[in-house]
């Protein structure tokens, strides 16, 4: 390693040789991690280095077979995450820990902690207008997220974990969260920060540790150009080349588009947006959050009816009372939330049939050899890893994810609406979904694509409608998409009347 | 006042709908009067107790299918040890009941958590399990119980005429048990729990101890309404009585959510009354009880689903 930092000069927290087996999968082999007093750490690591089992075993949630966890130099007895929260150590998790059927306030008072800090806090992250009587299940996720943070802060930990902190949300809050986070790390707190996004890495963190196999491969310290070193060592060295840069030549666009949105307007979000969609296509969707995404994709796949506007499908308007409409018509949608879309506690292989069956069933009994087939392909083409496949919801994020858009593969899909498809997984499985899209659109699919990471734009689209204030605002195309054009667009600066 | 009338809106219409049949009642038997209310209240009172205890699991996420069978345990417990006694020697006797209450809830709680067991499960093997002890201490109803003990919970209040004891007897005891964890984090606790039990535990919440407390509160109340059921008919009853769907079917009415987290006890104990008005109002008008059974299962559906109806009406709104 060229790189070796400084070594950690009475590290805060110090874990050493982690080891954890479930069964017959060896989770992590040998896990180190050290963060110093004030330094933001990075934790990285694909699909299946380990990350969730070492953030367990760091938080209290699970008990390392091997290794230990030192905190302030003393080794940790950390049995649960109460148990962290004495030691001084307090998580933020990737989903929201909060109980959904108590107040804000209630659920401060259900783990001792004192309102007014965290009244600053939340103010301090861009919510001061929070009711803490506000029930928990009536906010949305993005405050939920940063409602969670705010408790963390008002607690006052030695060390803070950051799980796919910003995941959820919108630019704007990033930006804030982000600026509090380093200003903490600056008066002395610690932070371990688990992401898969390089920017927010490059904003705040002084080094990153980088996981593979359930071995710490790396452990550098953040600065310019280490983006693609630290990929190499998530992937041992293969990398494959960046989808980035080298679009294939654009589709020749068709005259009857295979979807066609005109005025659409949905709830009080969705005013007026009108777009067209052709087969062999890519289309991006940029938004910052609440601007009418999720109305879009919700009238899309016919889960709500729009107040206005048109949908056609290959010329012919349409009007959708159910979601097996939108299926008729090709429409299919992968929702942004995994849980939504899959049998969690069935198979891999009866996920993927799942959507199958509509067709199969006019023959009578399920033809076992062609739905076998048709599983083994999906699975192929994704590369999904199939070692805990009785159980989908033993998957990995990422995996999961790729099963949503497997069943679809499966089917024959004309039309793919894709929602936030890469949320939270990691950039291995990213670039194989990017490669998947095209491949889908290659062969004269549709594609309909959200997401709330402006990179990806360039990665995987052709064009990328931006709506803001629920009206489309500017039609980009991918080789001019870089972020800072698309963020111009995104916050409304730059609107112009698109052609 | 208005966040109040929406926070409450399933239980003041619930309120509202038993005026209405008490009303009707008063129609259908001119007569009805304080008597009739205190038959009422009495007929209610293990249904009640049973349908709190069954709440308070509810609420924490669980179900308990022997709650009738431990209010048998219960009966049969008070009244054979009641046997004889004098007034101050019963003291304990009742006290020592609602201790075996809380044990058998306990030991309800303890195994759902330790085994990891589901508790449908756990519950409907304890219903065997409690109701072969039931018969075990007495095969066939007898016993006794101590006369202040059965003077508790009959007549009408002193002063207040139309005011069943019954219902002062209820009220106290739910109050007196209820509104300190209520208050408490041991409430919020429970509610926490069942609400979500992951972000529980994330929270710093010790879920197992919580469940089992849950159990226990299950099991107290099981004790209350066993001694109810002495106290009403002056014997200990081994063979347990219809509580067990009865509280259940209360518990939805009441405005619980099946599976836990939302909801209190107001509401459980209103429908409790309800679905007793409405048996007594189809006898005194004559119906036959096999038509009877039908209108109360229909009344219930069509409750919860006018219920549902109005919740998501509010919501687009």
């Amino acid at each position: 390693m060229p790189d070796a930092p400084d070594a950690v000069p009475d590290a805060v927290l110090d874990a050493t040789g982690i080891a954890k087996r479930f069964g017959a999968v060896q989770a992590l082999k040998n896990a180190s991690l050290q963060v110093g007093r004030g330094q933001v750490v990075a934790l990285m690591g694909a699909n299946g280095a380990g990350k969730s089992t070492f953030v367990k075993i760091l938080t209290g949630v699970l008990k390392p077979d091997a290794g230990h966890v030192k905190i302030k130099g003393r080794v940790s007895t950390v049995a649960s995450p109460a148990g962290a929260r004495e030691w001084g150590l307090v998580p933020v998790y990737q989903e929201p820990s909060l109980i959904p059927d108590l107040s804000v306030a209630d659920n401060l008072r259900l783990g001792d902690t004192a309102m007014e800090p965290f009244r600053h806090w939340v103010a301090e992250l861009g919510l001061p207008d929070l009711d803490p009587e506000a029930m928990i299940r009536s906010l949305p996720l993005a405050s939920l997220r940063i409602v969670d943070l705010a408790r963390a802060l008002a607690i006052e930990p030695d060390v803070l974990l950051l799980d796919e902190l910003t995941a959820a949300l919108p630019t704007d809050l990033v930006e804030r969260v982000l600026k509090v986070v380093r200003a903490e790390a600056d008066t002395g707190r610690s932070v371990i920060y688990v992401s898969h996004r390089f920017t927010e890495i490059a904003a705040i963190c002084d080094r990153a540790t980088v996981l593979r196999d359930g071995l710490t491969v790396g452990d550098v310290k953040i600065e310019p150009g280490i983006e693609e070193h630290i990929v190499e060592m998530m992937m041992g060295g293969a990398v494959a080349a960046a989808v980035a840069g080298d679009r294939p030549a654009k589709p020749a666009l068709t005259d009857m588009p295979r979807l066609r949105v005109k005025g659409l307007k949905t709830g009080t979000r969705l005013s007026d947006v009108s777009f067209d969609l052709h087969k062999g296509e890519v289309l991006g969707v940029v938004a910052l959050e609440g601007q009418g995404q999720d109305e879009l994709f919700d009238t899309l796949a016919g889960n709500r009816k729009a107040s206005a506007g048109t949908v056609e499908v290959d010329g012919a308007a349409k009007t959708f009372h159910h979601p097996a409409d939108a299926i008729a018509a090709g429409l299919t949608l992968v929702p942004g939330d995994r849980a939504h879309a899959l049998l969690m506690s069935r198979s891999v292989r009866e996920n993927i049939v799942v959507p199958l069956l509509a067709r199969f069933r006019n023959w009578g009994a399920i033809p076992m050899r062609e739905e076998a087939v048709k599983v083994a392909q999906a699975i192929e083409t994704l590369q999904i890893d199939t070692r805990a496949q009785g159980e989908v919801r033993r998957l990995s994020g990422g995996n999961q994810q790729k099963v949503t858009i497997a069943r679809w593969i499966a089917k024959g899909v004309q039309t793919l609406l894709l929602f936030d498809p890469t949320r939270g997984i990691d950039i291995r499985t990213k670039r194989q979904i990017y490669a998947l899209v095209r491949t889908l659109a290659d062969q004269g699919a549709a594609v309909l694509f959200y997401t709330s990471e402006l990179a990806e734009i360039r990665l995987a689209c052709d064009r990328a409608v931006v709506i803001f204030n629920g009206r489309v605002v500017d039609v980009i195309d991918a080789k001019d998409a870089d972020e800072a054009t698309l963020m111009r667009a995104a916050y409304g600066l730059t609107e112009k009347v698109p052609a | 006042m208005r966040r109040f009338i929406e926070a409450n809106s399933w239980t003041l219409g619930l309120a509202v709908l038993l005026a209405a049949l008490l009303l009707a009642t008063k129609l259908i038997q001119p007569g009805f009067g304080a008597s009739g209310l205190d038959s009422l209240a009495r007929a209610a009172l293990p249904f009640a107790l049973a349908t709190v205890g069954m709440a308070i699991v509810v609420l924490a996420g669980g179900i308990d299918l022997s709650i009738a069978a431990m209010m048998a345990v219960a009966s049969v417990t008070g009244a054979v040890l009641m046997q004889g006694t004098t007034d101050a020697q019963s003291i304990p006797v009742v006290i020592g009941v609602l201790l075996v209450g809380l044990a058998m809830g306990a030991i309800n709680g303890l195994l759902i958590v330790v085994s990891r067991v589901p508790d449908i499960v756990v519950t409907l093997a304890m219903l065997f399990v409690w109701q072969g002890v039931a018969l075990l201490i007495l095969n066939a109803p007898g016993g006794a119980a101590a006369p202040w003990l059965r003077s508790i919970a009959a007549g009408g209040f002193p002063g207040i005429d139309w005011l069943p004891k019954g219902v002062v007897f209820l009220g106290v005891v739910t109050a007196l048990i209820w509104l300190p964890i209520r208050r408490s984090k041991l409430g919020l606790r429970l509610y926490a729990i069942g609400s979500d039990p992951l972000a529980a535990f994330r929270s710093g919440v010790p879920v197992g101890q919580t469940r089992i407390i849950a159990y226990a509160l299950c099991g107290l109340f099981a004790a209350l309404g066993g001694l109810s059921v002495t106290m009403g008919t002056g014997i200990g009853e081994p063979i347990p009585g219809p509580y067990l769907l009865a509280s259940v079917a209360a518990v939805v009415l009441g405005g619980v959510v099946l599976g836990g987290g939302r909801g209190g006890l107001i509401g459980p104990i209103l429908a409790v009354f309800i679905l007793r008005t409405v048996r007594m109002d189809l006898t005194l008008l004559s119906v036959d009880p096999n038509v009877a059974a039908i209108i109360e299962g229909s009344i219930m559906v069509a409750v919860v689903m006018f219920g549902a109806v109005l919740a998501t009406r509010g919501r687009k709104a």
